[in-house]
């Protein structure tokens, strides 16, 4: 049990054998469909979820170029309300849910842990193939005639609308078990899987996050699961539950719904703070400050998150003492929160920063999400919130938080991981400027709609006043701005798998396990579970070997 | 229950957890983990968890099926609308544990599994919670709004 | 659905030798087995969520209507609700029979009890069947009704007072509404009538406005209470016939146990939903 086993040249060479490799060990699409190797899995998701996000991403300009000019400018009302429908319900289904915790909490949490794979690989896989029978629902959704009630699908209109709701709902149920699956499966590799050694508290922050994520997946989802099925069942059959024509109440249908959907916007959020913490700990080379405040954190969250559904519901005839407690409590989440950035913020104080592209992800997500979760403290007050409720200065707080906290996030692990999903290296300078064109155009797009909102212009309006024009512009310029952003990203992407050069085991001189083994990793992982007897962020301990291009532990580079 | 394995006392919790766990495989089901013990049957020590005696599978199944009796005699008597509400509930709630605890094993089951079990009802009563006293909350504004329609 | 959670043991290279059920990346049986036995609770966990919607939709309209529900509680048939809660009962008695044999080893113990378990299964749908059956056939449907699915308001066939259990335990009070409906009385009459003949006493026989919420509710907690035995049964059957080619023992029952879980989940389910239905005063 000597530390000698956890010493990275325990694993041999940097770049494994095309027979080792998990890319490789087996060949054909069916060796992928049924693999039951998580990383595998982890790349499957990751390809379906950056199509998703092109399709959303597709969606979103198509919106953003309808609101170019007041009135008709490059479609008809009822298409715009299908597109943004679409948009919305493609981006919180299909990408920011599934984003972090299933494409990238399956490939690196069991190799972050050191175990060699999820605890139940079958139901991971099963999950997979849940989310892409989830994803044709809503494709055929999309094709029938796609549903234009917004991701929320509020009653009563979304029973009486002529579209096609059905299939769009029964696809987010199947997309919310699929993500349940992925909750259990997490949550049990973290309690069984762990080696010896990785004790709680030396568990990277990230498996922290993707933790605290699986309990509310596990506990919330399940209720939009059968919100999503009455919906189904009043619209199909009219059993008069959520319908007031047959004495149904559809305030109750706003009680189902955020019970789950308040919980998924920090499901969505709280893997980004997993993410950012792993980047940011990394890239300044300084242990992080307050971990176990950073780790619990993300659990309170997780249960607060609970306790505040309500605060979207303050102009649906919800009651004032309701409303009061639900907005107390709101106010209650902001404490978390700031202690992970001021941690964040603790961890890069006289840290040694390297501003690669995925650290300045991280960076251009903590000015974002600090916009984004500050103005939604002006919404969590009842008073503010009647005035701002339904207008663009929502759209503009959660975009921040969504597209600015958790895709930011999304990226920013993405180009962390990248050299060890792949085993390549992409070029930093297109990857820099992309992220700096992508933080430019988000904040170009989503300030001035929170002018536009606080001067009252309702959020989905197809139409708007002659005075708002010039904040659609700028808002749409920015749209566009950051298409180009995600694009130089994609194509940067692209060009790293078609040339070399080969990744290094550990081109960041980032402690946690993954960067122990090859890049990309072996099928097995490891071959036996690794003794940890070091944390997660002891980054004294390396030093950056030049004939490598990458970072060793001392002991190795000394002999 | 870790001396059984002097050779893994080194490493921190997640060691003597794991340490723990296995000693539960060699020792004894019942191990650390469950809590109380009951009077059941004899096991031996290949098992990998409690086995229910018998006895006990016939006697907590007697046990549903007397209640279950007395549940529906009792609707029969006319305790008042809350108070028959009340006790069915009561009574539902006896044969839910006695399902749980002995049918579902949880009595001697680990504690985390208790947890995850019994946080889930937490849950669900928060949500009922909250739900139940917004919608009596504003209530009254439906009745108002009626009387008022009714009234035009 | 559960089977899924149930067995772990991955088609991959690297066994260990320890036996042809360990997956690969399992220390020991017991590891594996613990590892399954959390696994299963969360999923139990998720299915507590999952009713709750609807125990929260209950709770909330019978707490503002109850006038509803104790209308409506005079077309149910507590008998054979009583009888499936039985049944159920039953078949949770041979399930977790069926985790004592499977844990010592026994086979013919084990293909037993999981036969019994399947045979109450199909035993509590045919009840159901009936059930629903009488209900649509008396008009006491949720609301829609007409084949195009637009909706109306259901329609019973039958007033309270023309149930004959009805009638057998209150026998003035049904002929005095009986004669009053007769006579062409307005619904307040009606309830007026009744309430004298049962000695100032409101028994709610009158029909109240929305009454179809109470089937609507019925009829969603019952038929998805129902699809899960369905689930039940599909697994149950998958289990058989492993336990046919003697799969199970002593080191290797982790399927049974987790499938007799969501089992013991599903009667727990219909232990509240019995009286919260059939049982309301």
């Amino acid at each position: 049990m000597a530390s000698t086993t956890t010493s990275p040249e325990a694993f041999g060479s940097a770049t494994p054998s095309t027979s080792e490799s998990y890319l490789t060990n087996e060949r054909g699409f069916l060796s992928w469909l049924l693999t039951l190797d998580h990383k595998r899995i982890g790349v499957m998701y990751l390809m379906g979820v950056l199509f998703s996000f092109a399709l959303g991403g597709f969606f979103a300009l198509a919106v953003r170029t309808e609101l170019l000019t007041p009135g008709h400018t490059v479609m008809e009302a009822d298409t715009y309300n299908q597109m943004f429908t679409l948009h919305g319900a493609v981006m919180v289904f299909l990408v920011i849910i599934p984003g972090i915790p299933a494409a990238l909490g399956n490939f690196v949490l069991p190799i972050q842990l050191g175990a060699k794979d999820v605890a139940f690989p079958r139901l991971n896989l099963f999950s997979f193939h849940l989310w892409l029978i989830g994803a044709l629902f809503l494709v055929l959704s999309m094709y029938l005639s796609a549903a234009d009630t917004g991701w929320t699908f509020y009653t009563p209109y979304s029973t009486t609308t002529t579209t096609a709701v059905i299939p769009a709902t029964f696809g987010a149920f199947i997309l919310g078990f699929s993500s349940i699956f992925t909750g259990v499966n997490m949550i049990v590799t973290i309690h069984k899987l762990r080696p010896p050694g990785m004790h709680w508290f030396r568990m990277p922050l990230f498996c922290w996050a993707i933790y605290a994520t699986a309990i509310m997946q596990v506990l919330a989802t399940p209720v939009l699961g059968i919100t999503l099925l009455m919906l189904i069942v009043e619209r199909a059959l009219h059993v008069g539950i959520f319908d007031p024509a047959l004495g149904g109440d559809p305030v109750l249908y706003q009680h189902f719904f955020w019970f789950y959907s308040h919980p998924a916007v920090y499901i969505m959020i709280v893997p980004a703070f997993g993410v950012i913490s792993e980047v940011i700990a990394a890239f300044s080379r300084k242990r992080i400050f307050g971990y176990k405040f950073i780790a619990l954190s993300s659990v309170a969250i997780a249960i607060l998150g609970f306790l505040v559904w309500g605060h979207h519901m303050f102009t649906s005839g919800q009651s004032v003492l309701a409303g009061t407690i639900f907005s107390a409590i709101s106010f209650m989440i902001a404490i978390p929160t700031a202690i992970k950035i001021f941690n964040w913020l603790g961890t890069m104080y006289q840290g040694r920063i390297f501003l690669d592209t995925p650290m300045l992800y991280a960076l251009a997500f903590l000015w974002v999400f600090t916009i984004g979760g500050v103005t939604g403290m002006y919404l969590a007050v009842m008073s503010t919130d009647v005035h701002l409720h339904d207008t663009y200065f929502v759209v503009a707080h959660f975009h921040y938080v969504m597209m600015g906290g958790a895709i930011t996030a999304f990226f920013a692990g993405l180009h962390y991981w990248w050299p060890k999903i792949t085993g390549r290296m992409y070029d930093e300078k297109p990857g820099r400027i992309g992220a700096i064109i992508v933080f430019l155009g988000l904040n170009l797009t989503f300030f001035p709609q929170f002018i536009m909102g606080s001067q009252g212009m309702p959020r989905r309006y197809y139409n708007y006043l002659e005075e708002f024009t010039i904040y659609h512009q700028l808002s749409t310029v920015g749209a566009y701005l950051m298409g180009v952003g995600f694009l130089l990203a994609g194509i940067n992407f692209y060009r790293s798998l078609r040339k070399k050069p080969d990744a290094p085991k550990n081109p960041w001189g980032a402690r946690s396990l993954e960067w122990l083994t090859t890049s990309p990793p072996p099928y097995y992982n490891f071959h036996k579970p690794p003794v940890v007897d070091f944390g997660p962020y002891d980054y004294e301990d390396l030093v950056f070997d030049k004939k490598l291009g990458g970072y060793v532990h001392k002991s190795e580079a000394k002999s | 229950m870790a001396k059984n394995k002097p050779t893994k006392t080194s490493q921190g919790e997640a060691k003597a957890e794991q340490a723990a766990d296995e000693a539960v495989v060699k020792s004894d089901a019942h191990g650390g983990h469950g809590g109380g013990h009951g009077g059941h049957g004899g096991h031996d020590d290949e098992h990998l968890a409690h086995t229910m005696s018998i006895k006990m599978l016939v006697g907590v199944w007697g046990a549903l099926m007397v209640l279950t009796v007395l549940t529906v005699s009792v609707t029969g008597i006319d305790l008042g609308y809350t108070l028959n509400l009340v006790v069915a509930m009561v009574i539902a709630t006896i044969k839910a544990a006695l399902v749980m605890l002995f049918f579902m094993h949880l009595w001697w089951d680990k504690k985390f599994n208790v947890v995850v079990f019994v946080s889930s009802f937490l849950f669900v009563l928060l949500f009922v919670a909250l739900t139940l006293n917004d919608r009596g909350e504003y209530q009254a504004d439906i009745e108002t709004y009626r009387q008022d329609k009714a009234q035009q | 659905m559960t089977d899924t959670t149930a067995d772990a043991h991955a088609g991959h290279e690297h066994h260990h030798g320890d036996g042809p059920h360990l997956a690969h990346h399992f220390d020991s049986y017991q590891h594996q087995f613990d590892s399954g036995k959390l696994g299963i609770w969360l999923f139990l966990a998720q299915e507590i969520l999952f009713f709750s919607a609807l125990f929260v939709a209950y709770i909330v309209y019978r707490a503002m209507h109850p006038e509803i529900f104790i209308w409506a509680h005079y077309f149910l048939d507590t008998q054979l609700g009583a009888i499936n809660t039985g049944v159920l009962i039953v078949s949770s008695l041979t399930a977790a029979w069926a985790v004592r044999c499977a844990q010592l080893g026994n086979k013919q113990g084990l293909v037993l009890n999981i036969a019994v378990t399947i045979l109450c299964a199909f035993g509590f749908l045919g009840i159901k069947y009936v059930e629903y059956s009488h209900k649509f056939h008396d008009g006491l449907g949720w609301a829609a009704k007409d084949a195009e699915l637009k909706w109306s308001r259901h329609d019973p066939k039958h007033q309270v007072w023309e149930l004959p259990g009805f009638q057998a335990k209150h026998p003035e009070v049904a002929a005095a509404a009986a004669a009053a409906s007769k006579e062409g009385k307005s619904d307040r009459e009606i309830a007026a009538v009744a309430r004298k003949a049962a000695g100032g006493k409101d028994l709610g026989i009158v029909q109240p406005a929305n009454s179809n919420t109470f089937f609507g509710i019925y009829f969603f907690m019952t038929g998805l209470h129902g699809i899960h035995v369905i689930a039940g049964i599909i697994v149950w059957v998958w289990l058989l016939l492993r336990a046919l080619k003697g799969q199970f023992g002593p080191k290797y029952f982790g399927p049974i146990d987790y499938a007799a879980l969501y089992w013991h989940l599903v009667d727990l389910i219909w232990i509240y939903l019995f009286p919260m239905l059939y049982l309301i005063h």
